[in-house]
């Protein structure tokens, strides 16, 4: 055994015997805010969402557009890849299911992209089936923008840092490609059930 | 000459504590025997990194405040309300434990002697424990080197390292030190009672013309607002060094 | 908490860098690859805390990405495309 530092225990990071919470994760109860860079500050009347790349037409939604659309109220658990997870969040969005409709493609991947230049990738199926949102709100409020407001992609069922903050698009590809983190070593999938954190994992 | 060493890959160090100081009610010193420490530049801090049992770390940054002419190294920590390492190193610590360093490091906010000044020290609260390491050495050289210290706390009880700075800014060596309290003031009080603000810093500032060099640290509020001030009222952009601390999560 | 807090100074990841690197960075100069600008790694901004998966080092002109350093999964990934070059100075030289 290394080093231990006499009566230190750190935030409590206790792993309960319990089902929702994944492999080498901690339960946090605050909402830690991470950053790669500066907080993007594009009004709601500059903003879009598109879903570009490999489709026979692309589509654009303006936000008044995005909000007159169909959206739903869903409580998840959240993962993040440095261990803490949250349970029981609730967010407020527009499936990417609804999104998705009436695209065309033969394409099996996503780039999502945003505001300040994150991307993150995801195959195409695990944004579909109920499985993942463009949320706007968060615990009945609108999202704050340091938590990636005015949207962001929420895939609750993959570590959180493909829940693209500040999300803009998704370009859907032939073939996998890393976002910003997966260059640099993490995860092209990200499952936290299979604590797959690095590449390699 | 003998010679040239090259440097190597830091490592992380097991310090020991000799000695614990309460400075305020929040604010303690840890006085730790470094082995093999390779000496400092005031500014320079250690990565410190705390080890449960079961193996969960935490690790923060705390800069350097002696001199590097003394033989222990000290750092100041603040226990922060809702902290993790502070309150460990705060209050549970005690004289023979040992603590797991890494450093020094940083090359960018240092002052050394040699770099000569005028100075302009601006502080917010524990902001001052670097420029604290920057007055020792100052003083330890018997440098005269025109300094102006700024610091900004919540209360007169709140100041750490009061008693001291009185004594360095009353030896004749050109220290000048301004206190602004930012909550409550004693009875009688007759300083500054305020953030720190453009017309504060104008008024301690040195004028441009005689090139200061201007370290400011604290909370990132009061350190961007007060470069900008500096920036606006004619200073040099690379004479002025920033050391904000972030949300680090205590 | 402000956005603008979220932001640190380059030197913060000073002892970072050196568990990479045999030369204190944030000390060094480097050339931004997005616009040019040159300045020190210490004075960059930096996009750093314990619980993020990295550490990124932007350019305090115009915020383009300079570096970026994982530690994680038993080894560091630097990314260094940002720069256009980095220098430091050689402490042993005489000349």
């Amino acid at each position: 055994m290394g080093f231990v530092s006499r009566a230190f225990k750190g935030r409590p990071h206790d792993q309960p015997r319990d089902a929702r919470v994944p492999p080498g994760q901690y339960l946090v109860r605050d909402f830690p805010v991470l950053s790669a860079g500066p907080t993007p500050r594009t009004s709601l009347a500059e903003w879009s969402f598109s879903i570009e790349g490999e489709v026979d037409e692309e589509k654009r939604w303006t936000w008044e557009e995005l909000r007159a659309l169909p959206s739903e109220t869903v409580t998840r658990d959240i993962h993040c890849v440095t261990k803490w997870s949250k349970l029981a969040t609730t967010w407020e969005g527009v499936s990417v299911d609804t999104l998705l409709e009436g695209v065309d493609t033969a394409a099996d991947y996503v780039m999502a992209f945003c505001d300040g230049g994150y991307t993150t990738n995801l195959p195409l199926d695990d944004l579909t089936g109920g499985r993942a949102w463009i949320a706007f709100a968060f615990d009945g409020q609108p999202l704050e923008r340091q938590h990636g407001g005015p949207a962001r992609l929420l895939v609750p069922h993959l570590y959180f840092w493909k829940s693209a903050k500040w999300v803009r698009g998704l370009r859907l590809m032939q073939d996998d490609s890393p976002g910003f983190w997966e260059t640099y070593g993490y995860h092209m999938y990200g499952d936290p059930w299979q604590e797959q954190r690095y590449s390699g994992d | 000459m003998a010679g040239t060493a090259l440097q190597r890959r830091l490592i992380w160090r097991t310090a020991e504590v000799q000695d614990l100081v309460d400075e305020t009610p929040r604010v303690r010193s840890l006085v730790l025997e470094v082995p093999d420490w390779p000496g400092h530049v005031p500014g320079q801090h250690v990565d410190v990194r705390l080890t449960a049992e079961d193996g969960y770390q935490a690790q923060r940054s705390y800069s350097i405040a002696s001199s590097p002419t003394g033989e222990r190294v000290t750092l100041t920590v603040e226990r922060l309300e809702d902290g993790e390492v502070s309150p460990y190193l705060a209050a549970e610590l005690r004289v023979g434990d040992r603590l797991e360093l890494r450093g020094p490091v940083g090359g960018y906010f240092v002052w050394d002697v040699s770099l000569g000044g005028p100075l302009l020290l601006v502080a917010g609260g524990s902001g001052i424990c670097p420029l604290m390491a920057m007055l020792r050495l100052r003083h330890a050289a018997g440098s005269a080197v025109p300094t102006r210290l700024l610091y900004s706390s919540r209360s007169l009880e709140d100041v750490i390292y009061r008693d001291e700075l009185d004594r360095m800014a009353a030896d004749g060596t050109g220290l000048e030190v301004i206190h602004t309290l930012t909550r409550s003031v004693p009875q009688a009080w007759a300083g500054l009672h305020r953030r720190i603000d453009a017309a504060m810093l104008s008024a301690a500032a040195w004028p441009p013309a005689d090139q200061p060099l201007s370290f400011i640290c604290g909370p990132t509020p009061l350190v961007e607002s007060a470069a900008e001030s500096l920036v606006h009222l004619g200073h040099e952009p690379t004479r002025i060094k920033t050391e904000r601390f972030g949300p680090t999560g205590g | 908490m402000t956005e603008q807090a979220l932001r640190l100074d380059g030197n913060a990841a000073a002892g970072l860098l050196r568990e990479v690197f045999v030369h204190e960075l944030t000390d060094a100069r480097g050339a931004c690859a997005g616009c040019g600008a040159v300045g020190a790694m210490g004075a960059q901004h930096l996009y750093m805390s314990p619980r993020s998966p990295g550490a990124v080092l932007r350019c305090s002109a115009c915020e383009s990405v300079l570096m970026v350093v994982v530690h994680a999964g038993g080894r560091f990934r630097l990314g260094l495309q940002g720069l256009m070059w980095l220098e430091m100075r050689d402490a042993a030289a005489t000349t």
